[in-house]
């Protein structure tokens, strides 16, 4: 690293463009020692932002009347100030693309490149994305799609395509492995399998302590009329392989859809520890160009004038909250706050992350970045610090009652709570509905039984039920309904198609 | 190991499919406004700038399976605690989720139930105009074209040099310096392998000068060459080109009162919106009457305040005379629309009669007669029917259709059935 000052002022130019982002780039991969997929930063317009906006970031989408509803609403939003363009856009991908807004000035352009490069190694390395994204097929896979898509239009009509995109889109949510299946086996494997549990249940028998033999028989009856034999949990993989109505091209639009949520859904389990350290990395980027004397104050002004507006985090009663907490700030808070531990621990770090104290803080960041989830890397890495410093309180809501109740707030003995409680806010679980498909009724009308395993005794909502009992009779093609149960397994819910007028 | 691309002049629009699939399922909606917008808005207001919809967010929703909000208990974490000590009842906002006050809304000024968006004026004019034609337009025949397109057909070997194709005249040198060169090239080979044998002095000294010589020959091949010019090739098509003529009759009489008149030039806008947004060139030819006929001008027509009695041959005797001596030939597709409240010179409605039939309809491609009757009936004639209305409505020619308007909200569905694609 020289001392030399590198281009200043508030104009950008191609030039000074990549002179940055080689700096930026080696500070990455040399000083923070991060694995980098190789990075391809494209300078668009503010309208082409939008456009990006509204196809989730990707380059190639395929059409919807919901991307277009989308761009309008971002559109206005922007016009009329109500809404800034994110900086940055940046994709799962290998090359990984950014975008780089023409309207920004250089130090935000560096900024964003910096920010950009933390996004690149979480996408990377974190375990969520190596588990269920591939980085490297992704655009091509999009640009299949959307062709297939366009001659399915074409062959059987735009409100047939339409209608099934709809569907799917509506069940997306619902449409996640959540752990990788595993391989199919075999026709002579699963026999092989079948013969080695027979020869074991053969010679291990013993009547008198077979406890499991009554048990059989009835489970046989079970098993062998309930399709599916263990409860489905995502919908358009159900669909995609089981509906007896669904022709094979729209089996495919299913797969396609299906494998798109797939794609996203590590992006939603993650999105505060991603921006914690894409934030912390720019951040700590950007202070070591200034400790070299690459940068200037001015330059890091405006810089710091952008980053605190990115990390800022309203109070619960001011106007500016939306009732969660801003995942840059928090994630941001959590890096640096691992940061401190390694380097300048006080004694009750030394109390509470006895781990972390007196470690290499690059090594420590990476490891917490890439290892957990947002819900685990708040379980694990929050501190007292950090909720002392954003002062956080643990509210008690039931709609049954007409006040809330605060319970943990703060202070020492409110800490464990607040993280238990802050972590569970970032369990899918317990934000989406647990719906998985339960039964098919072969053997009689085949209406297709729904359980939804209810927490906290919070029910579905019932104004989006015959939207969304007719978009699922329609990929099954038979009727259904949904039960709901809670932990005690009574029944409080049951929706069925048929009571629906219009199903 | 960066790269760094500038896309700014890529694609734009790239969201206008989407742009596209979304206006047509909110069609109905726009198709509403469009309605509302013809009834209240001045006449020269119609079809500028951009209109604004309204749309009930019901229609565009994207449902999922989700938590109804008003059952179950949930806890939550906020920042900021001020006073709260663990324990507390806060009791909650009216109306609102007990998590401390929050407002929510990230844009205040829309309301939940709508969505707006503004539509541009083209695409204002394309749904107005959604599914209309000019009917039976007969296109003109390709003997007579006037207009010519030109068209790239393929390559030459012969042209301008500015139709020079660079890289099909490389192909083709490449090509040639190949078939040249690889027959010296192999010979040259063989002489080098027998150099490198070879021991006799006298024999080395024979094959050098061979060696030399197919090196010249090969450096000879041109590189490039006459007969390897590619140019592009242009080709002229002649286009069909339809031509037509609307001619536009406006009955100024005394009996047409102020909202008459205003529904006739309403109208009669439209019908010009119509004709300039989806053919090329079409002629437009406007005639007044009362008892007498003239063609005059956009501004005349609009608004002159002449008023008189009412003749109506006139006006189509006038239309015949320009028709004849401007219009005639194989080549016009002549439409015309009449506008009146119907009321016509007791005498004149026999001559009125002969002209259509004998004249007019068989010249015209389509005649429409509106009759604007703001509201009452017509006083003119006890049966209620107008004096044109009782002589129109025994024409049973294809080419001819009469509607009437009563009121502003009318005259677009009039129009619409009018000019209906078949």
């Amino acid at each position: 690293m020289s001392n030399k000052l590198l281009p200043q002022g508030s104009d950008w130019t191609f030039e000074n463009l990549e002179i940055y982002q080689n700096v930026v780039t080696e500070l990455a991969t040399d000083w923070l020692g991060l694995d980098l997929y190789p990075n391809q930063v494209e300078v668009i317009t503010a309208e082409q932002m939008l456009d990006c906006y509204s196809s989730h970031g990707l380059p190639s989408m395929y059409n919807h009347w919901s991307f277009g509803k989308s761009f309008i609403e971002n559109h206005r939003g922007y016009k009329s100030g109500q809404q800034n363009l994110a900086y940055e856009i940046v994709i799962n991908s290998s090359p990984s693309i950014s975008f780089l807004m023409e309207s920004n000035g250089l130090p935000m352009q560096v900024l964003v490149m910096a920010h950009v490069n933390g996004h690149n190694a979480f996408f990377k390395n974190n375990y969520l994305f190596q588990e269920h994204t591939d980085a490297e097929g992704i655009i091509d896979y999009l640009i299949y799609a959307k062709d297939y898509i366009a001659d399915c239009s074409e062959r059987y009509g735009d409100d047939r395509v339409e209608q099934l995109l709809d569907a799917c889109h509506a069940l997306e949510n619902n449409s996640v492995d959540q752990y990788p299946r595993p391989p199919k086996k075999t026709a002579r494997e699963r026999a092989a399998v079948a013969e080695e549990s027979r020869l074991f249940k053969e010679t291990n028998r013993n009547d008198l302590f077979d406890v499991t033999a009554a048990k059989d028989q009835t489970e046989h009856l079970d098993n062998s009329t309930r399709f599916p034999p263990e409860p489905e949990d995502n919908f358009l993989y159900f669909f995609e392989k089981y509906s007896p109505v669904l022709e094979e091209w729209e089996r495919e639009i299913v797969r396609i859809c299906r494998k798109k949520a797939q794609y996203f859904y590590p992006q939603r389990l993650t999105q505060v520890s991603n921006e914690g350290f894409a934030t912390g990395t720019h951040y700590r980027i950007l202070n070591k160009m200034v400790d070299e004397g690459m940068i200037d104050d001015t330059f890091m002004l405006e810089m710091l004038h952008s980053h605190s507006g990115v990390i800022a985090q309203p109070d619960y009663d001011s106007d500016y909250y939306n009732g969660r907490m801003n995942p840059y700030a928090l994630g941001f808070a959590i890096q640096r706050d691992i940061e401190r531990m390694c380097k300048e621990p006080t004694k009750e770090d030394e109390k509470y992350f006895p781990n972390l104290v007196g470690q290499n803080w690059k090594e420590e960041t990476k490891k917490a970045a890439f290892n957990f989830k947002d819900e685990s890397f708040i379980s694990q890495y929050l501190s007292p610090k950090v909720i002392r410093d954003f002062k956080m309180f643990g509210v008690n809501d039931s709609t049954a009652d007409d006040f809330v109740i605060i319970d943990d707030i703060h202070d020492e003995e409110g800490y464990q709570g607040v993280v238990d409680k802050l972590s569970t806010t970032y369990n899918l679980s317990q934000v989406l509905p647990q719906l998985s498909i339960l039964d098919t009724n072969i053997r009689g009308d085949r209406t297709l039984t729904i359980q939804h395993k209810m927490v906290n005794d919070i029910f579905l909502d019932p104004k989006e039920m015959p939207a969304m009992l007719s978009h699922v009779k329609r990929l099954w093609g038979f009727d259904v309904e949904i039960v709901g149960m809670n932990d005690d397994g009574i029944v409080l819910e049951h929706i069925a198609s048929k009571n629906i007028k219009g199903l | 190991m960066s790269v760094i691309i500038d896309r700014r002049l890529n694609g734009k629009n790239k969201s206008g499919p989407n742009r596209q699939r979304f206006l047509r399922r909110v069609r109905a909606n726009i198709k509403k406004t469009i309605d509302d917008v013809i009834n209240n808005s001045d006449i020269q207001d119609i079809g500028k700038g951009d209109t604004e919809i309204t749309v009930n967010r019901k229609d565009l929703s994207e449902p999922t399976f989700s938590h109804n909000s008003k059952t179950g208990r949930r806890t939550g974490i906020n920042p900021g605690n001020k006073e709260f000590q663990s324990g507390d009842k806060v009791p909650k906002p009216q109306g609102g989720q007990g998590e401390g006050g929050s407002k929510g809304s990230n844009d205040p000024e829309v309301t939940e139930d709508d969505f707006t968006f503004l539509l541009s004026q083209d695409e204002f004019l394309d749904f107005l105009f959604d599914d209309l034609e000019l009917p039976h337009l007969i296109e003109k025949n390709l003997k007579s074209a006037t207009e010519f397109v030109t068209k790239r057909a393929g390559y030459s070997t012969s042209g301008n040099p500015a139709n020079l194709n660079v890289i099909k005249s490389f192909e083709k040198s490449i090509g040639r310096r190949l078939a040249m060169k690889s027959p010296l090239k192999r010979k040259l080979i063989k002489l080098e392998v027998l150099l490198l044998n070879e021991e006799d002095e006298e024999e080395i000294e024979r094959l050098e000068q061979e060696v030399e010589e197919m090196k010249r020959k090969i450096k000879a091949v041109p590189f490039i060459d006459d007969f390897d010019l590619k140019f592009n090739a242009h080709r002229k098509e002649p286009v069909p080109a339809t031509s037509a003529v609307m001619f536009r009759i406006l009955d100024v009489s005394g009996s047409m009162g102020e909202e008459e008149k205003i529904l006739a030039k309403k109208f009669f806008v439209l019908l010009y919106l119509f004709l300039t947004k989806c053919y090329d060139n079409v002629d437009v030819v406007n005639i007044r009457h009362h008892t007498i006929a003239k063609e005059v001008d956009e501004e005349e027509f609009f608004g002159s305040r002449e008023s008189g009695g009412t003749i109506v041959s006139g006006s189509l005797e006038k239309m015949v005379e320009i028709a004849t001596e401007r219009y005639s030939g194989a080549e016009w597709n002549i439409y015309a629309t009449q506008c009146s409240d119907g009321d016509n010179w007791e005498s004149d409605n026999q001559l009125v009669m002969e002209l259509l039939e004998k004249k007019i309809l068989p010249m015209c491609q389509y005649f429409a007669y509106i009759e604007t009757m703001h509201g009452k009936d017509s006083f003119f004639s006890s049966d209620g029917e107008s004096d044109l209305w009782k002589v129109y409505k025994d024409i049973s020619d294809p080419t001819f259709a009469m509607q009437q308007v009563q009121e502003s909200k009318d005259i677009y569905p009039v129009f619409r059935k009018l000019f209906a694609k078949k």
